[in-house]
């Protein structure tokens, strides 16, 4: 009894992937083991620990409460795409490195997307909005101090960026 | 040293490019366990037919399966003379099983969901057992865990030092305390996992664990599958967490993956579940205290007698060390006239204890801050007071205790200043400003109140770690220690020591951990031992290197060795530009007969050396390589006091921390960026101790709380907004770089303290009021309020 598989494509950091996946396959074990990214983690498998965080068309969602088969058609950003187009560390990456914001790094993918989606949309968090930004993730080594440093200096190394790139565009 | 360098872990951490365990070998086949679901259990029957018609399945193991060492029971790693009724599981379960989560069956199949398909139509026929579940079941000894065990006692031990009943017989004043710490976990990110590949061309076995010790792992695997050392290779990548629960190996799945490698010819994956961590890993903490004191009317303790109830689960891997720890480290800063200790190990039905950051420490620094907090509370004096009474004074170092720790070494300390520690503490805090507060927040009709709690903690237990430095031709410099890392930054710290002591580039220095491939001779990561261990090593390594560095590059400058130094990888004669670089230096160390590249040229057989004499002369070797080891006699003693305030709603008993401080001494520091993380995590898991995490038995052994809904870890909502630090620095006389270890310190005295705290801030309203107990809720305290009378008022008075 061969297990019934779904071609679907999935459209992750901008790039497509047509993969096969059964049914009940997670996003995260599609992400991790069909595409190979293994940059995003599992950590509780029940949508509590925030590890498997992914953006979905900007919004941050637990890829282990996803089916992969119910990811297909949105466009998907992991951590492997939050680095600049030169390379350079993203804005998040480079604010978790400069603040001591991370220690086993197991749980960091979910937090630097969450934050990638939160000073989205809130380009200058205070910090009790900086803490309720990062509220449904959890880290066991850090005592949350310099992440929640690193989300207002996150904030305050995407606003320059952000405001030369719509210079640019204009 | 001393600087807070950013992180070299940091930047393919931030990236998603870490390689942890679950990510290496894609194209492997992927295990499952099969888990008691009772407590207690005859194995009747276990009936596999079923799996072997599904699809993707290549193995299906019970115990029937394992031959030789295999079968045996796991090893007991601890033994201690006074663990007369050590017990180790098997790695799969035989006729019995003692928890819920022990590993009965193990399946291989194409992935993980296969694997579990399998798992589901295994049969096992259980005649259910009796369990005995918490301290007090265990004591009674009505029912038993193991037949052979009588009273569900595994080691009885006792300490002293001088006659502490007669002491405190004499004593003009006396109290007794019942003290009370339940179970948590360490509860790392990441869950347990291994990976494993069999060679067949080469007859070789590579282990990938996510362990806190490679060399363990790989001399266990080597044992259980009979094979040489020498055809194992463990490699531990990047770690998601440890914290204590990673230095138990080997676990069940640690020796069925690898055998199941080398059986089936395929690399074979475990990657642990969330629930399985819960049910099937490690815990700790739970022990019940009794204590009796006597003490003069300054408080000064005359005699301390001890007696407390360790549950240690269902087996007894690591031997005694947690209760060995409480019963030893339980003294603190402190110098008790006389003192006795005792302890019993228990056997209960549920999942094994072993350490957790702390390891035993968290519960002796309840215990005796609890007791120095009663005496001041009788005497009616300032606790830091009486603290300071019973203080081990800075001119009394090295300090004997007069017993022996958990290393089986003398419990001496060998520095520190407890006086100036507390004066720290207390300006951190506004100790003496701190009733004005109360007062300002009592009028606003809130409850404040501040606790203070002091530990010191052995670290850096041996026996020994290494290092091995190799500078490439390219003027690289590559160090492997065989230690682990789980996040504590050792690629930095460890690449400033090499930086500082051979003078060359930190960019230029690459630090491999736990890997048995580049360093075979290792303890592992635990006991805050790394910085101490490795780091002390390391720098004595680097020192050997530079030796020969100079040697070398005085013979090529013609000039004298003292006239030299090495400044960013260059060796140079002082104040002149007479130089070479340290890859030439390590191009001439290595005479050669062939070049592969103009550098290599220089040590051809024509171009170097005196035609007289060996090319490799007698009493060297080829290479520019340093290799050392660092075994210390015993631990060095680190040290710390957290003080903080809370609030209790008079109404809700919702506790909130208003402020959290904390005065550490770990001698130098190596990167005061890391420590103060460490500190960090630390203090947040000490919180959740205090406040949120306990393991939910029921009384028929199920974990009620076996996920992160209900196992309460800190998010960051409940830790402190802010941690304040300060630092003091006594060097330890032990090691070259005068370091102590800092990993668990945070995590130590925060029941403790947190208990001090809602203590005081309930007395002013509840004069009289004690907690006894950690963790405590918000409806824990609500109904001690209701149960405080004013008789316990008076009684208490």
């Amino acid at each position: 009894m061969s297990e019934t598989t779904h071609d679907i494509r999935l459209k992750v950091n901008g790039t497509d992937h047509d993969v096969a996946v059964p049914a009940r396959r997670l996003l995260s074990d599609a992400l991790r083991h069909d595409l190979g990214l293994t940059g995003t983690h599992v950590g509780c498998e029940h949508g509590v620990c925030g590890a498997c965080t992914v953006l979905v068309d900007g919004q941050p969602m637990r890829s282990c409460l996803m089916f992969a088969v119910s990811a297909a058609g949105h466009d998907i950003t992991t951590v492997e795409g939050l680095a600049r187009p030169d390379g350079e560390l993203g804005p998040v990456q480079q604010a978790f490195r400069e603040c001591h914001g991370l220690q086993c790094g197991f749980c960091t993918p979910g937090f630097l997307t969450t934050i990638t989606a939160g000073i989205a949309e809130n380009p200058d968090p205070t910090e009790d909005e900086a803490r309720d930004m990062i509220a449904g993730n959890l880290c066991r080594c850090t005592g949350y101090q310099n992440i929640v440093k690193a989300v207002c200096r996150a904030a305050e190394l995407a606003r320059p960026a952000q405001d030369s790139r719509s210079e640019v565009v204009q | 040293m001393g600087q807070k360098v950013q992180r070299v872990e940091d930047d393919r951490l931030v990236r998603g490019a870490g390689r942890y365990v679950d990510d290496v070998a894609p194209d492997a086949l992927h295990a499952a366990v099969l888990r008691s679901p009772h407590a207690h259990a005859r194995i009747i029957s276990i009936d596999v037919d079923a799996v072997l018609d599904v699809e993707g399945v290549h193995a299906v193991w019970t115990y029937e399966d394992l031959e030789g060492a295999m079968a045996e029971p796991l090893p007991l790693l601890i033994p201690h003379p006074t663990l007369t009724h050590g017990r180790t599981q098997y790695a799969l379960a035989k006729d019995e099983v003692n928890h819920v989560g022990e590993a009965i069956a193990f399946v291989v199949a194409d992935d993980r969901y296969v694997a579990e398909d399998a798992l589901a139509r295994i049969v096992v026929d259980y005649e259910p057992l009796p369990a005995v579940v918490g301290i007090e079941s265990a004591r009674s000894g009505d029912r038993l865990v193991h037949d052979d065990v009588p009273g569900n006692v595994a080691a009885s031990m006792e300490q002293s030092n001088g006659d502490a009943p007669a002491a405190i017989a004499g004593a003009p004043h006396r109290l007794s305390l019942d003290l009370h710490i339940e179970r948590s976990a360490c509860m790392p990110m990441e869950g347990r996992g291994v990976v494993a590949r069999w060679d067949p061309d080469q007859g070789r076995l590579q282990v990938w664990s996510s362990t806190q010790t490679s060399t363990g792992v790989r001399a266990a695997v080597a044992a259980k599958l009979g094979l040489d050392l020498g055809q194992v290779d463990v490699i531990t990548p990047d770690v998601g967490g440890g914290f204590g629960v990673k230095i138990v190996h080997p676990w069940p799945e640690e020796l069925l993956v690898p055998l199941a490698a080398q059986r089936l010819g395929r690399p074979v994956k475990f990657t642990e579940d969330r629930r399985e961590h819960f049910i099937s890993a490690a815990h700790e903490r739970s022990q019940v205290h009794h204590v009796e004191v006597g003490f003069d009317d300054d408080g000064r303790v005359l005699g301390l007698d001890v007696r407390f109830w360790h549950d240690h689960g269902a087996y007894t891997p690591y031997g005694l060390i947690v209760p060995i720890i409480t019963s030893t480290q339980l003294l603190g800063p402190y110098k008790p006239g006389a003192y006795r200790v005792r302890f019993d190990s228990l056997y209960t039905n549920t999942v094994i204890v072993t350490p957790y950051r702390g390891a035993g420490r968290p519960q002796g620094c309840f215990v005796m801050e609890r007791t120095m907090d009663a005496i001041a509370a009788e005497l009616g004096k300032d606790r830091a007071d009486v603290r300071a009474a019973n203080f081990i004074q800075p001119d009394e170092f090295p300090y004997e205790h007069g017993l022996i720790f958990q290393d089986g070494r003398d419990l001496t300390y060998d520095s520190g200043d407890y006086p100036a520690m507390l004066d720290k503490i207390k300006e951190l805090v506004d100790w003496d400003g701190f009733e004005s507060f109360r007062a300002a927040k009592a009028a606003e009709g809130k409850r404040v109140g501040l606790g203070l709690a002091c530990y010191v903690e052995g670290t850096g237990v041996g026996p020994y770690e290494g290092a091995h430095i190799n500078i490439e031709t390219s003027g690289k410099v590559k160090v492997a220690t065989g230690l682990t890392s789980q996040g504590q930054g050792h690629q930095t710290a460890f690449a400033q020591i090499v930086a500082d002591e051979l003078g060359v580039r930190f960019e230029n220095v690459e630090i491999t951990t736990g890997d048995t491939r580049r360093m075979p001779y290792a303890v592992g990561t635990f006991a805050s031992r790394a910085a101490v261990m490795s780091g002390s090593a390391i720098h004595l390594a680097a020192k050997r290197t530079k030796e020969k560095a100079l040697r070398i590059a005085a013979e090529a400058l013609e000039a004298d060795i003292d006239d030299l130094e090495i400044v960013d990888g260059v060796v140079s004669v002082k104040g002149t530009d007479t130089s070479i670089p340290l890859g030439t230096v390590a191009v001439l160390s290595n005479p050669l007969r062939y070049a592969f590249d103009e550098a290599s040229k220089a040590a051809t057989q024509f171009s170097v050396g005196d035609p007289g004499k060996p090319p490799v002369a007698e009493d060297d070797e080829p290479g520019l390589e340093g290799k050392d080891f660092y075994s210390p006699p015993r631990s060095t003693f680190a040290s710390g006091m957290h003080a903080v305030i809370v609030e209790t709603d008079a109404e809700t008993a919702e506790i909130r921390i208003l402020k959290y401080a904390v005065v550490h001494d770990c001698g130098h520091l190596i990167n005061p960026m890391i420590v103060e993380g460490q500190i960090h995590g630390g203090v947040a898991q000490g919180v959740g101790g205090a406040l949120y995490e306990r393991m939910a038995y029921d009384e028929s052994g199920q974990l009620l709380n076996a996920s992160f809904m209900d196992f309460l870890m800190p998010y960051v909502t409940e830790v402190p907004t802010s941690i304040e630090i300060d630092h003091l620095e006594t060097p330890s006389p032990l090691n070259p770089l005068g370091i102590k270890g800092a990993g668990e310190a945070g995590v130590i005295p925060g029941s403790a303290a947190i208990a001090a705290a809602i203590e005081d801030a309930e007395r002013a309203v509840l004069p009289g009021f004690g907690i006894t107990a950690m963790p405590i809720s918000p409806s824990e305290l609500f109904a001690l309020r209701a149960a405080h009378t004013p008789r316990d008022a008076q009684e208490s008075k």
